[in-house]
């Protein structure tokens, strides 16, 4: 069933945390257990390798949904690209 | 009118201020804060910014509006490079056009404490010696100063 419904959703990856994932960008696959931001941080960890070396402390890592700044909390449904990188240090 | 640009290339700082009261005669002040990329006491050799582009230029417009909500202004121009920027050189200009100073300073003040806290951009530093010195980190005063605002996370 999970198969069926499973989301796609682009990953954007920057700074260090790109560095860790070690690529840019991804098309991922999200089951539909997958619901919120901090979800999806918990479901990459999973995999392992660089994924949990970059989400080792998720209070470390930010995201955006569709280029808009999003909590942990925040649902992914509708969403059609997240992107997860270090607190910003522009200006 | 707010004017966004995320650019690699430098700017004018000087011809950015003078186009915002440019041909009118309701300006009474204009503050330009320019951002500058220091040498940390000579280790420096260079910043690398990162950026994500297409949410930098939102998040900085959307900065830009909220400043217009807040203060009566007659103007913003907010410009920020990436890429390689050497010691000396421009990192970021925020420039606010207003009938009178206190809109043009605090409308200022707040664009550079949103644009550090919440625009997506991220700054590398390269050591003298060749060695990568690394990702520079969040500073919490920065948050700071951000949250006099009300800037929600």
């Amino acid at each position: 069933m999970s198969a069926m419904t499973e989301t796609r959703m682009k990953a954007l990856y920057f700074a260090w945390v790109r560095e860790r994932v070690g690529k840019a960008e991804e098309e991922l696959n999200l089951p539909s257990t997958v619901t919120t931001v901090g979800d999806l941080i918990a479901w990459l960890s999973k995999r392992g390798g660089g994924y949990a070396y970059a989400f080792e402390k998720p209070s470390a890592v930010r995201a955006a949904l569709d280029r808009v700044h999003a909590r942990s909390d925040a649902r992914i449904a509708g969403a059609r690209e997240v992107a997860f990188f270090p607190p910003m240090t522009g200006g | 009118m707010i004017t966004v640009r995320v650019q690699k290339g430098d700017f004018d700082a000087g011809a950015e201020a003078e186009a915002l009261a440019h041909g009118r005669t309701d300006v009474g002040a204009v503050v330009s804060f320019v951002g500058l990329c220091r040498d940390e006491g000579g280790r420096l050799a260079v910043l690398e910014l990162e950026h994500y582009a297409g949410m930098a230029e939102e998040e900085i417009a959307r900065a830009a509006r909220e400043a217009e909500a807040r203060w009566p202004l007659l103007g913003v121009t907010v410009i920020h490079r990436y890429g390689r920027i050497a010691p000396g050189e421009r990192i970021v200009l925020a420039a606010v056009a207003a009938e009178h100073r206190g809109a043009a300073f605090a409308a200022a003040e707040m664009l550079m404490d949103y644009l550090k806290t919440r625009a997506p951009f991220w700054k590398r530093a390269i050591s003298r010696d060749g060695g990568v010195e690394g990702w520079i980190e969040a500073k919490g005063e920065d948050d700071r100063s951000a949250a006099r605002w009300g800037a929600a996370d």
